[in-house]
């Protein structure tokens, strides 16, 4: 077991939703990681549609770097509607 | 009977939904706890409070995957399709439960084999209610109502737990929990609502498990070592006794409607403190128990051992044909 990869299980609870992270599991293949998150993930209906992705294929930011990273967006007000004034009576803004 | 508890998962729900939209400037460790929003994996954590939820949370795994075995026992015997179903979905929830909670324990770094090594070899622990016998289907019925009923009181406030993926986890295993205390209820409803021969069946499991589920808060809170500090770090949100006393508070009342008798002779309603006064576990076999001299121990990990190792053949085949397969899709 110890040689099982983890897998990574984003489950799409209902039509019109987006998949959602749930969880993890270990299993040899993408098939297997398939069928044992359908048993530990969707016991009760919980999804209409499962993505397993292999957790060494993640690449993710670092929380050292949280700030540096995420930082440049924080001074840009202008990019928020509702920084702008609009004129009285101005309609479908 | 556990609406109010339902109802107190979700709310703790949805102040995580809360306190994440919270835009705070926290930052450090000790920022996030004050604020009450949740450590991720990858944050800068104490090394304490790391092995603190490390062993924590495997020990909780563990207790989920040794819990299978008391009503495994009985999923064979079941006295009719119904509950077997019903059982065997309980059990296989169970299996779910300890799945969730490995996954949570690896987000810290620490391997799944590892902690299971860990059981198999005794350096980890499980809940010491799990080294007690299923002698009758009533065992059935009160390991749901009692056992699962306790987990489920000590489990609520774990879904405010710091750490982000515990608390998760635990909020989906406290939904499903609701089923098994219900299950085993109405098992022991019926049964003391059946023939004398039932009723008694009925009282006998209650007289037995009574003590060692009031045992599964852990010693009184003068004896509990590591309290204060997990519930600094927000780990544990009320103590052992505090706990124990919500479970017998509840329970009561749930006993009146069975028609059964809570066997204590200790057990009256103090008007001061609004709660009711009851006799304590003995604290002594609970420490004997966890030390592994409990009736079942032996047993269960000599049990938990060998499935392990006949399993190993299912897990070996699993990789050759994961590795002839990728092999093969290279090749091609
Ligand atoms: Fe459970
Ligand atoms: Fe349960």
């Amino acid at each position: 077991m110890s040689g099982w990869p983890l897998w990574e299980v984003f489950v799409r609870p209902r039509r019109g939703l987006a998949h959602g992270h749930v969880g993890s599991l270990h299993a040899p293949d993408a098939e297997m990681a398939l069928r044992n998150a359908r048993d530990v993930y969707t016991r009760r209906q919980e999804g209409v549609s499962i993505w397993v992705v292999s957790a060494a294929a993640i690449t993710a930011s670092s929380p050292d770097e949280k700030d540096a990273f995420f930082d440049p967006a924080a001074d840009k007000v202008y990019r928020h509607p509702t920084f702008y004034d609009v004129p009285e009576g101005a309609k479908h803004l | 009977m556990d609406d109010a508890l339902l109802t107190q998962v979700e709310a703790a729900e949805s102040d995580l939904r809360t306190a994440a939209a919270a835009r705070l400037a926290a930052s450090t460790f000790d920022e996030v706890i004050a604020a009450d929003q949740k450590i991720e994996p990858r944050d800068a954590m104490p090394e304490a409070y790391r092995k603190t939820l490390i062993r924590q949370i495997a020990q909780h795994a563990h207790s989920e995957i040794i819990g299978m075995q008391p009503e495994g026992n009985w999923i064979s015997r079941a006295p009719s399709l119904k509950r077997k179903a019903i059982l065997l979905a309980k059990v296989q929830d169970e299996a779910g439960h300890g799945l969730y909670l490995y996954a949570a324990a690896e987000t810290l770094g620490v391997s799944r084999a590892d902690l299971v090594d860990a059981l198999l070899d005794g350096r980890q622990k499980y809940s010491s209610i799990f080294n007690y016998p299923t002698l009758t289907w009533a065992d059935v019925g009160a390991i749901g109502w009692l056992v699962d009923g306790a987990a489920i009181v000590n489990q609520v406030p774990l879904c405010r737990c710091s750490y982000g993926p515990y608390a998760r986890a635990m909020i989906r295993v406290c939904k499903e929990e609701s089923f098994h205390q219900r299950q085993g209820y109405e098992i022991l409803h019926t049964l003391a609502h059946g023939t004398e021969a039932q009723h008694a069946m009925a009282q006998d499991a209650l007289d037995r498990w009574w003590y060692p589920s009031l045992a599964m808060f852990g010693p009184p809170d003068a004896d509990s070592t590591h309290s204060e500090r997990s519930m600094a770090w927000k780990i544990k949100r009320f103590s052992n006794d505090e706990l124990r006393q919500r479970f017998v508070d509840m329970c009561v009342g749930q006993a009146e409607i069975l028609g059964l008798r809570i066997p204590d002779d200790g057990l009256r309603w103090n008007e001061q403190r609004g709660a009711y006064d009851f006799t304590a576990p003995d604290y002594a076999e609970l420490m004997r128990v966890i030390k592994g001299d409990g009736p079942c121990n032996r047993q269960r990990i000599e049990h938990r051992r060998r499935a392990h190792a006949e399993g190993a053949w299912v897990r070996e085949a699993a990789e050759a044909y994961a590795r002839k397969h990728a092999t093969a899709t290279v090749a091609a």
